[in-house]
């Protein structure tokens, strides 16, 4: 190993000796040793000191670094520095990092204020809900151009988002709503077992599942499915440039990304919904004859005269409005990212979040319309 | 690193990088088939070839990115295929890659992707890390204000600089070049050739490059080897492969392309002489 970089006095007091390998894995203590000597020097030295450079063995640009600091905080004391001994590619290396050193980069401002913070916060939201308000209208204009243009629809993109966004969510919506329905129907019966209501477990399970929880199961897991993949393939393609590119070809984005999504998605989620609605019903049935000895047939029977027409027809109504919601705010998210990875796993995390709350939030309003509606 | 002299007697003196026999194959398209050659220490060592003759999967061969078939690699001596990241370890400190694209972290800013190598491998305190990013941004030839802008923030060419900056965080004996000037404006790439040597001049290190660009070839590189068919078609000086009579060689160096570029480095180098 070579003898490690130190500094040490000269002969005389206008001298100073480098010595040693000054290489980037002994920074840590020329720094020090150099911080220690700046420091012991009581008065600035004044006139000329020099740098006896001749034992130093190995130079980097991190030792070169040093070797320059050094020489600026003398200098500021007020003394010239001249080196002595230092081999000519040192010299070379010394005098490459003077000319192209540079102060470090500026200190970044101040973290802003509680205040602040939160009226940029506010901005930025009201910013971002009319940047959605917009896109809405951006991909409903695309629509009714496609419309006009059927030939335009990309329907081999719809179908593959059919299949993705569909088809293969059958198995875990199925199986989630098949479990709500036990859940409803097992914390039911405890309590219509007590008043010795035991067929209205039917009315239970049908008309939460049908109206309310069928739809929402669909569109959260949809949301967390579906909208997270537009969310990140989007932003992914905004980083990589494709969007730009798609726009130079002459392909809209909204038209060849959007739509299809948006189409597919309202399509397949009143299908999903429907599905849900059958795997939640059969799961309350199956518990309604194991806990209240409700038997499928008598179960049926009583459903069809407890959930009506309407209240199927509301849950299935609520899907199409959640899909357009999870479709377009996965794509707006994606659409949203810039520059960075970080940005799409930001975006992406965003879409689910904001879908979710749309989807609930319009749910409830809903609920308001119609109960005022008496449906 | 000027440390030739008393780096301990592991290393070869004059190989940095040792090929022997290297044998690639991706399916049943074969890459390389018993290619050989060496670099030597201190040189500027440049792999040229057509797309996809597998100039790039050699460099990721070598450092460790992606395994060949069979073949034997040693960097500073030691056989690097078959080791554990962890075994790797000492040798990655001690070299530095570019990419084509510069794979900065894209979430980082350009001082912390510089930063976060120094902070991973030393134990500086963090204003001489900042000062020591700073100055390798410098020295790529960055503007200062360079240092706290985001990748996506800047252009192809500073991009570039940015990552060479990274790549020269531990200030490494070895540095490897991928494509270093491809996409950049004529400006932008005579300063990277300049960097390039002053590099090799001022910090002693050896550059292994990957390069479809002839003025580089022309200004910077000491030894070429041409990569084709699978294995060296030539390996030497410019001069050398100038005047070699593989048909491959002559259509690389004397297309359209090929003589501007040589005319021009013939005539920097005379007047560089005077």
């Amino acid at each position: 190993m070579q003898a490690a970089a130190d500094i040490r006095p000269g002969a005389t007091p206008r001298e100073l000796r480098c010595e040693g390998a000054w290489l980037l894995r002994s920074a840590a203590q020329v720094e020090a040793r150099i911080e220690a000597y700046l420091g012991a020097l009581a008065q600035p030295v004044e006139g000329e000191l020099l740098i006896n450079a001749q034992a130093v063995t190995a130079l980097d640009t991190s030792g070169a670094w040093l070797l320059h600091r050094m020489r600026r905080a003398l200098e500021v004391g007020g003394c010239t520095v001249r080196f002595i001994g230092l081999r000519p590619e040192f010299e070379a290396l010394l005098r490459l990092i003077a000319t192209r050193a540079a102060e470090p980069a500026v200190t970044p401002p101040p973290a802003p204020g509680v205040l602040a913070r939160f009226g940029r916060n506010a901005w930025e939201g009201l910013l971002g809900a009319l940047g959605l308000l917009s896109f809405l209208g951006a991909s409903a204009t695309a629509l009714m151009r496609a419309l006009m243009q059927p030939r335009r629809i990309r329907w081999r993109s719809i179908l593959y988002n059919l299949q993705t966004a569909g088809v293969a969510a059958l198995p875990i919506t199925g199986l989630l709503s098949f479990l709500l329905g036990i859940v409803i129907a097992y914390q039911g019966a405890e309590q219509l077992r007590r008043v010795g209501a035991n067929i209205y477990i039917a009315d239970l399970v049908g008309l939460s599942m049908l109206r309310e929880l069928s739809p929402l199961i669909t569109a959260i897991i949809v949301a967390g499915r579906s909208g997270s993949a537009y969310a990140a393939q989007i932003g992914t393609m905004k980083v990589t440039e494709e969007v730009d590119a798609l726009r130079t070809i002459g392909i809209g984005p909204l038209d060849l990304l959007v739509l299809p999504k948006v189409l597919a998605l309202v399509i397949a989620l009143p299908l999903l919904t429907l599905y849900t609605d059958i795997m939640g019903v059969l799961g309350g049935m199956v518990m309604a004859r194991a806990q209240l000895d409700v038997g499928f047939t008598t179960f049926i029977n009583r459903f069809d005269d407890a959930v009506s027409l309407t209240s199927f027809l509301i849950g299935i109504g609520k899907a199409p409005v959640f899909a357009v919601i999870i479709a377009l705010v996965g794509c707006y998210q994606g659409f949203q990212v810039s520059g960075s990875a970080e940005s799409v796993g930001h975006q992406t995390t965003t879409s689910v979040v904001q879908s979710i709350f749309l989807v609930i939030l319009v749910d409830a309003l809903f609920s308001i319309v119609f109960s005022w509606l008496k449906l | 690193m000027n440390t030739a002299a008393s780096t301990p007697a592991t290393t070869t003196p004059d190989n940095v990088v040792e090929i022997r026999d290297l044998n690639t194959r991706f399916g049943a398209a074969v890459v390389h088939r018993d290619v050989s050659l060496s670099v030597h220490r201190g040189e500027i060592f440049a792999l040229v070839g057509g797309s996809g003759c597998g100039k790039s999967t050699m460099l990721r061969e070598i450092i460790l990115l992606q395994p060949p078939v069979s073949g034997s690699i040693r960097v500073f001596g030691q056989e690097v295929i078959g080791l554990s990241d962890e075994q790797a370890l000492p040798l990655r400190r001690r070299w530095g890659m570019m990419f084509e694209r510069g794979a900065l972290f894209s979430s980082l800013t350009v001082t912390e992707n510089v930063a976060m190598v120094l902070r991973e491998h030393t134990r500086l305190g963090a204003a001489l890390i900042a000062e020591i990013a700073a100055l390798k941004i410098a020295l790529t030839g960055l503007p200062a204000d360079a240092g706290a802008k985001y990748p996506s923030e800047l252009s192809g060419g500073m991009r570039k600089r940015a990552a060479l900056a990274r790549a020269l965080a531990l200030d490494p004996e070895l540095l490897f070049l991928d494509e270093p000037t491809a996409g950049l404006d004529p400006l932008s790439a005579a300063g990277i050739d300049e960097l390039v040597r002053q590099l090799r001049d001022a910090l002693g290190i050896t550059i292994m490059m990957v390069t479809h660009d002839l003025d580089l070839l022309w200004r910077a590189a000491d030894r070429v080897a041409v990569l084709g068919d699978e294995r060296i078609l030539g390996n030497g000086t410019m001069h050398e492969l100038a005047r070699s009579e593989h048909p491959v060689i002559r259509e690389y160096f004397y297309g359209p392309r090929g003589r501007g570029a040589r005319e021009q480095g013939t005539r920097e180098q005379t007047w560089n002489r005077k």
